[in-house]
């Protein structure tokens, strides 16, 4: 039974912490936050850039460090105790991951590199509506090999250079890879509830794309991407859920009511150990979707939607009874809670909502115990 | 990251395989507690020794002692593999996991030569008597009490939720021996003889029916004072080295679990409700909880670390994750889940069953408050309750 990362991963871990803990601090979340022109923050983004962590799980014949899976889902846990306000997940979880799974020889030598090198910033354009996104609501067509239509909200799809778009491609679905920086697109920024990471619409005006795996077969496609997503996006809400608890913990220690520390309260005790049973059992569900994803099991449907579910629970708990156990102080703008809150709804329904994942999981197993 | 045994593992799993097969059937599927039956205890007391013929009893006592001398993670295997075979195990799970550990510890070499080896071949039975009426969480303000007369003791008082108690040989019994100092400094823990006059065991009748579970009664009983383990009033340490030797938990789920519950919504054609799924999925991810944090407890078993008490968190799980998914199978059936015939119940009323002793598992071993209060103050560092009787004697508190 080896079921945990090894010391080499937890070194990389900790290293990643420092790092992260002294050049993205939340003072440089916040430059972000208070600053509408702001998509992101360049310095911080630069600094993992130079890290090479965009890499991690490219090979080295693509420009990657060639290190695995197992190593970005480190990284991403990282990325989420900190809420790094870059497009990282963008570029490295949905798009270098699907050009990996699905792209041509061709695609994967002109953009991994450049993914690798931030050079190109990757996004994935698939919602248009509210609700979710299935082949029979998306309006946004190939034609010609241009595509047409509005994406909306995509994720970091200001700040990206490339995107892959789902669109109808005449009765089924496709994904094509687009060149954000073409006279046929327009892009506008637009508010959403977490403001340090930025969303776009995209206008789709006659844009040239470039077709991602087979033709019609984008949703099975779209699928398989998400579920590789999924782990390490659970990875990066297991370490928000992590730092939710510790502010929690930290500040029942320290404030006083009564005539003594909040946090000997049992009404507080039993919510800071739900929050701990909780990210336990996230962090256990996220490392079964590591394995899975590290090792091509053919299990990773049913992991990662277990690992997704667990994760978002656990974020959305930790997220607002940190608020309640702050109290008045929790909500209010310049103390960080409302920023997990935030990041913690965002990551929830990126690349599909809760519901959905239960209902992935749900099929999954269903189809594996007929 | 693998699930896989080390060789060393490996090695000992397939030796314990080999031994188990030899000697018993495979666990039927869906079979749940084999309690009640009544060749229980002749099963339990056969199995038993034939372990420890076999070198499998108490993997992780030193050779001298009757045991293996091997390591908790054999420990761990050797509970994974005999969870898969119709073991009889219940009736030894506390005498030799945790009473006859705190006699090795505590008692004299007579103690040792008199009790070790006949409770490892399945001799003797052993039960624990810690908990009163009045005393269940909060163990420590226990009323029993022993006076000491020349070289014994005399014993009044009563005991209550003592698993096993009526096949008994021996149990462990904690009392109070001075009520002029704070309670947890006034107890002492003595051996004491379960056959003897004066020790009346009534089972208890729960309230799912079954009584697994029995109150004892002391009236006037003597103990000789050289079946004291630990010094007068040094009682809570023994108890709590006691309670450390409690067993990992190694077993699988107590009932029935997402897989049940989705075979049964099945064949009942409810599967496709989508209340259902989305409740199917959180059952899920619960159990894999479970089952994975398990795993990540014994990884660290396996590199020679010892686990804290972030264990509690398996038993929140579990009790709280079974009696949800009862419920829910019972409202599924509607009206007829009431049923409890096993000839009319679907799946032989297996959620019905479990349905009542879910409550029981909620509370047995530390209640869901109890575990979350270990959880905050041992794990996350948070200051402990307000404990009014804290500098106080025991007496002046009652």
């Amino acid at each position: 039974m080896n079921f945990d990362f090894s010391d080499d991963q937890k070194f990389l871990r900790d290293e990643a912490r420092k790092f992260l803990e002294a050049q993205c601090t939340m003072a440089q979340v916040r430059e972000v936050l208070d600053d509408d022109s702001k998509s992101h923050n360049d310095g911080v983004w630069k600094k993992i850039v130079d890290m090479g962590w965009l890499g991690a799980a490219i090979p080295e014949e693509y420009g990657g460090l060639g290190l695995g899976m197992l190593e970005l889902c480190v990284i991403a846990e990282e990325l989420g105790r900190t809420l790094a306000p870059v497009p990282f997940g963008s570029s490295a979880y949905f798009f270098a991951e699907a050009l990996k799974l699905a792209g041509s020889e061709e695609q994967k030598q002109a953009l991994l590199p450049k993914v690798a090198d931030g050079s190109v910033i990757g996004c994935i354009a698939v919602s248009e509506g509210p609700g979710e996104t299935a082949a029979g609501n998306i309006a946004t067509r190939l034609k010609d090999g241009g595509i047409t239509g509005k994406k909306i909200p995509v994720t970091d799809g200001d700040i990206a250079t490339h995107a892959i778009v789902l669109v109808k491609d005449g009765s089924s679905a496709s994904l094509v890879i687009v060149d954000l920086n073409q006279s046929g697109v327009t892009r506008k920024s637009i508010k959403t509830l977490e403001p340090t990471r930025s969303h776009a619409v995209i206008s789709f005006d006659g844009a040239s794309a470039d077709l991602l795996g087979e033709a019609g077969n984008g949703m099975p496609l779209l699928d398989q991407i998400n579920d590789r997503a999924a782990v390490l996006l659970a990875f990066e809400q297991l370490g928000g859920a992590s730092r939710c608890l510790e502010m929690a913990n930290a500040y029942a220690k320290e404030r006083q009511a009564f005539g003594r520390a909040i946090g000997g309260n049992q009404a507080i005790k039993h919510k800071l150990a739900d929050m701990y049973v909780k990210n336990e059992v996230a962090r256990s569900n996220a490392y079964y979707g590591a394995w899975a994803l590290s090792s091509d099991a053919a299990e990773l449907p049913e992991a990662a939607a277990a690992a997704r579910v667990a994760a978002s629970e656990a974020f959305w708990y930790a997220s607002k009874e940190n608020i309640q156990t702050h109290g008045g102080m929790g909500f209010t703008w310049e103390v960080d809670c409302h920023l997990f809150y935030r990041r913690a709804k965002l990551l929830a329904v990126q690349a599909g909502s809760p519901a959905v994942w239960k209902e992935k999981l749900v099929s999954a197993l269903e189809a594996k115990n007929d | 990251m693998d699930f896989n045994d080390t060789p060393e593992e490996a090695e000992f799993r397939a030796e314990a395989q080999a031994f188990l097969s030899q000697h018993l059937k495979p666990k039927t599927p869906g079979a749940l507690r084999s309690g009640g039956r009544e060749d229980f205890l002749a099963r339990a007391k056969a199995w038993q020794k034939i372990k420890a013929e076999g070198g499998f009893a108490q993997i992780t006592w030193p050779k001298e002692m009757g045991g293996r001398g091997g390591t908790v993670m054999q420990q761990v295997i050797w509970g994974q593999e005999e969870a898969k075979f119709d073991a009889p195990t219940g009736p030894f799970a506390i005498g030799l996991g945790m009473c006859v550990p705190t006699v090795i510890a505590f008692g004299s070499d007579e103690h040792k030569k008199k009790y070790v080896r006949k409770a490892l071949m399945g001799e003797d039975v052993w039960c624990q008597l810690f908990s009163e009426p009045a005393a269940g969480s909060d163990v420590a303000g226990l009323k029993t009490k022993a006076v000491k007369d020349g070289d014994e003791w005399v014993i009044n008082g009563q005991k209550v939720w003592t698993s096993g108690a009526h096949y008994s040989d021996y149990g462990i019994l904690l009392v109070r021996t001075d009520p002029n100092v704070p309670k947890h400094k006034g107890l002492t823990m003595f051996i004491v003889d379960m056959k003897q006059p004066g020790v009346d065991v009534r089972p208890i009748h729960q309230a799912s029916g079954g009584s697994e579970f029995n109150e004892v009664y002391f009236t006037d009983v003597r103990i000789p004072d050289a079946d004291r383990l630990g010094e007068p009033g040094m009682g809570w340490k023994v108890a709590l080295v006691t309670l450390m030797n409690e067993r990992l938990a190694v077993g699988g789920s107590p009932g029935p679990d997402w897989k049940e519950i989705m075979d049964y919504a099945r064949s009942a054609g409810t599967l496709s409700n989508q209340a259902f799924r989305d409740k199917l999925a959180d059952w899920y991810v619960a159990a894999q909880g479970y089952k994975l944090t398990k795993f990540r407890t014994q990884t660290a078993l396996s590199r020679g670390e010892t686990p804290g008490p972030e264990n509690a968190i398996g038993k929140i799980i579990n009790a709280n994750h079974l009696q949800d998914i009862c419920n829910s199978a019972i409202e599924m059936q509607d009206h007829f889940g009431i049923i409890v015939d096993k000839d009319e119940a679907p799946s032989d009323a297996i959620f019905q069953e479990s349905f009542m002793w879910a409550p029981g598992l909620r509370i047995a071993g530390g209640t869901d408050e109890i575990l979350k209060n270990i959880i905050a103050e041992r794990v996350l560092g948070l200051p402990q309750d307000v404990r009014v009787d804290k500098d106080k004697t025991f007496a002046e508190m009652n």
